[in-house]
């Protein structure tokens, strides 16, 4: 290996550029979890119906301002590259941190697989009606990853300000599918006094819903990924994030009103693009290529994000050795963590090469999940270990530890509702993450430094 | 940096080679297998009827109208509509996630803890 490429043995270390603002911060949070209102949330339709899903919808809205809050507390201190990762390292401990960094890598990559799979639906599913049928979209599939891939490696800089630009369109569909079926006039377009219905499935439905709530925001906290490349993280990450929350909220309200005003659930809550579908049935052609631009978009856009994040947390793990160390390299002349952005794709290929988008998310889902359950912890710990006034911080959330325990509860509400309906996939991936964790401690940990694991200049925690 | 610092040992090309492949190995078929062997997935139910249509299917006019512009008819919707989750909760598979996501954390929390203490200890030196 040579010694201007690879991290940990380079003493002059090639450091990742500074050069983002809270507008790419917001862009790179919104970027990924937009396409959340594209695809994916409709399937808390189909767990607990319509109104079941704006429940959740809320309910989530509530775990993910809990989730912004603590994070961007812990972020605006622990200013590093791998967001939770870099935290967990911290505050927690070297085992903890190799899962926050798994539980990021996979649900950026299985939800950059949904993204490219949606990609491929769509296009074929378009062209079935032009009528070309069975149109195999799976070189869409590896064209889409492959060609971000390749952005990716090229630069954080050009990536995150494409992500910008076609976030913003995807974010102006919503808004112009949500004028055109005119919401002041009910009735005209929008059929909710018919389309709606009780709860198919009573208040377990609600609660079953909540799994697929959460991906109406999933991602937000990648916000934080880049802190290492963010110009002013202190200010910048909670501006972007916070900002970033505000977008969403407006946005998963606008699309649940739109989509059940336009669609029976029973369709909703198993279509692969809904709010593509919604603009079909206004029998607009306008809207249709509108929201065909905007699927695609807000898909490509969080891929773009995904892989930014997920290469991101891999380079991380393997500059500290969780992971082997060659993945820690930084390219030589584009600056970017090359070799982990190429090891994800195969993995993102083949689960959406599956075609089984339900179940490709609740893979995201759960590896998000238990991230936002070692949050909480996490913040106990931070204060715990470093009181307010010990070290400098960069911002302060309010009313601790309210958010820690409202956060906790949501999580184990939500583990229960992935039961619901998703129990193996549950125990699948809980399989995963403990098999890992036996490889981490019983193997990998030899290979770690243990003192650079801690660079922030903080005092000696209290306690230890 | 205070006291002596742990050494580790250099890792071969061989071993990273190696590395990379069990976490692939690990991914493909904790993950992939059972996805592609169909063992995971929505628990659902779906009752059938015989000569369905919107009426039978439970849907209102304005429902059947939305189907149709959908490119559906009663035959095709049929499936979908009929499709439900099974919220039976069987109470041992719940005993048993629960025990697992806890034996999990606690196992997480508990090792961390261990090897967070050696992390502290080298990076500011043994407490007296």
């Amino acid at each position: 290996m040579s010694s201007t490429d690879t991290a940990g043995q380079d003493r002059q270390r090639i450091s990742l550029l500074r050069v983002l603002g809270p507008a790419h911060v917001w862009a790179l949070g919104v970027g990924i979890v937009l396409v959340g209102e594209f695809m994916g949330w409709n399937f808390s339709v189909g767990k607990g119906g319509a109104m079941g899903s704006l429940i959740a919808c809320w309910v989530i809205g509530l775990l993910y301002t809990c989730v912004a809050m603590i994070d961007s507390e812990v972020t605006s201190t622990v200013a590093a590259a791998g967001g939770q990762y870099a935290q967990a390292k911290h505050i927690m401990g070297p085992l903890m941190a190799f899962n926050v960094g798994l539980y990021l890598v996979m649900a950026y990559t299985m939800l950059e697989a949904a993204d490219a799979l949606v990609v491929g639906d769509l296009l074929s599913s378009v062209a079935g009606e032009m009528g070309h049928d069975a149109l195999d979209p799976r070189p869409f599939v590896v064209l889409t990853i492959a060609a971000l891939a390749w952005l990716n490696y090229r630069g954080v800089l050009m990536t995150l300000t494409v992500n910008f630009v076609i976030t913003a369109a995807a974010f102006i569909s919503i808004v112009v599918l949500f004028l055109g079926v005119q919401p002041w006039n009910p009735g005209h377009m929008l059929q909710h006094r018919e389309l709606l219905t009780d709860l198919p499935y009573g208040w377990i439905g609600v609660i079953a819903a909540f799994q697929f709530g959460i991906w109406y925001y999933l991602g937000i906290e990648g916000t934080c990924q880049a802190a290492e490349e963010v110009r002013s993280p202190a200010r910048s990450l909670p501006y972007g994030t916070m900002s970033g929350i505000i977008t969403l909220l407006i946005a998963a309200t606008m699309t649940w009103y739109v989509a059940t005003g336009l669609l029976p659930w029973e369709f909703l809550g198993q279509a692969a693009t809904p709010l593509y579908d919604a603009a079909r049935v206004t029998g607009s052609t306008a809207l249709q290529v509108f929201l065909f631009i905007g699927t695609t978009f807000a898909a490509i856009a969080s891929a773009n994000g995904c892989i930014n994040d997920a290469s991101r947390a891999w380079f991380s793990m393997g500059r500290d050795r969780y992971m082997p160390l060659w993945f820690g390299a930084v390219h030589p002349r584009y600056r970017t963590p090359y070799r982990a952005i190429l090891f994800l794709i195969p993995i993102a290929v083949s689960f959406s090469f599956t075609g089984l988008l339900d179940q490709v998310i609740t893979f995201s889902i759960l590896s998000g999940l238990l991230g936002y359950t070692f949050m909480p912890v996490n913040m106990w710990m931070f204060r715990r270990k470093w009181p307010l006034g010990s070290i400098r911080r960069g911002y302060v959330h309010p009313f601790h530890p309210l958010p820690a325990i409202v956060l906790l509860l949501l999580c184990i509400t939500t583990y229960f509702a992935t039961f619901l309906g998703y129990g193996t996939q549950l125990l699948a991936m809980m399989c995963f993450y403990i098999v890992a964790s036996l490889w981490f401690t019983f193997h990998r940990y030899k290979y770690v430094r243990r003192g650079d694991q801690f660079t922030m200049p903080w005092s000696r925690p209290r306690g230890y | 940096m205070s006291g002596k610092a742990y050494r580790p040992p250099e890792q071969g090309k061989a071993g990273q080679i190696f590395d990379s492949i069990f976490l692939l190995v690990l991914v493909y078929a904790v993950l992939f297998a059972p996805l592609v062997l169909g063992l995971t997935g929505g628990g659902t139910i779906t009752k059938t009827v015989e000569e369905p249509t919107w009426e039978a299917l439970g849907q209102n006019p304005t429902m059947a109208a939305q189907w149709e512009k959908l490119g559906f008819t009663p035959e095709t919707a049929a499936e979908m509509i009929t499709t439900r989750f099974d919220y039976t909760i069987n109470p041992w598979a719940l005993l048993l996630t629960a025990a697992v996501i806890l034996g999990y954390f606690i196992f997480l929390i508990k090792f961390s803890e261990k090897e967070y203490r050696e992390v502290i200890n080298e990076r500011f030196g043994e407490k007296k």
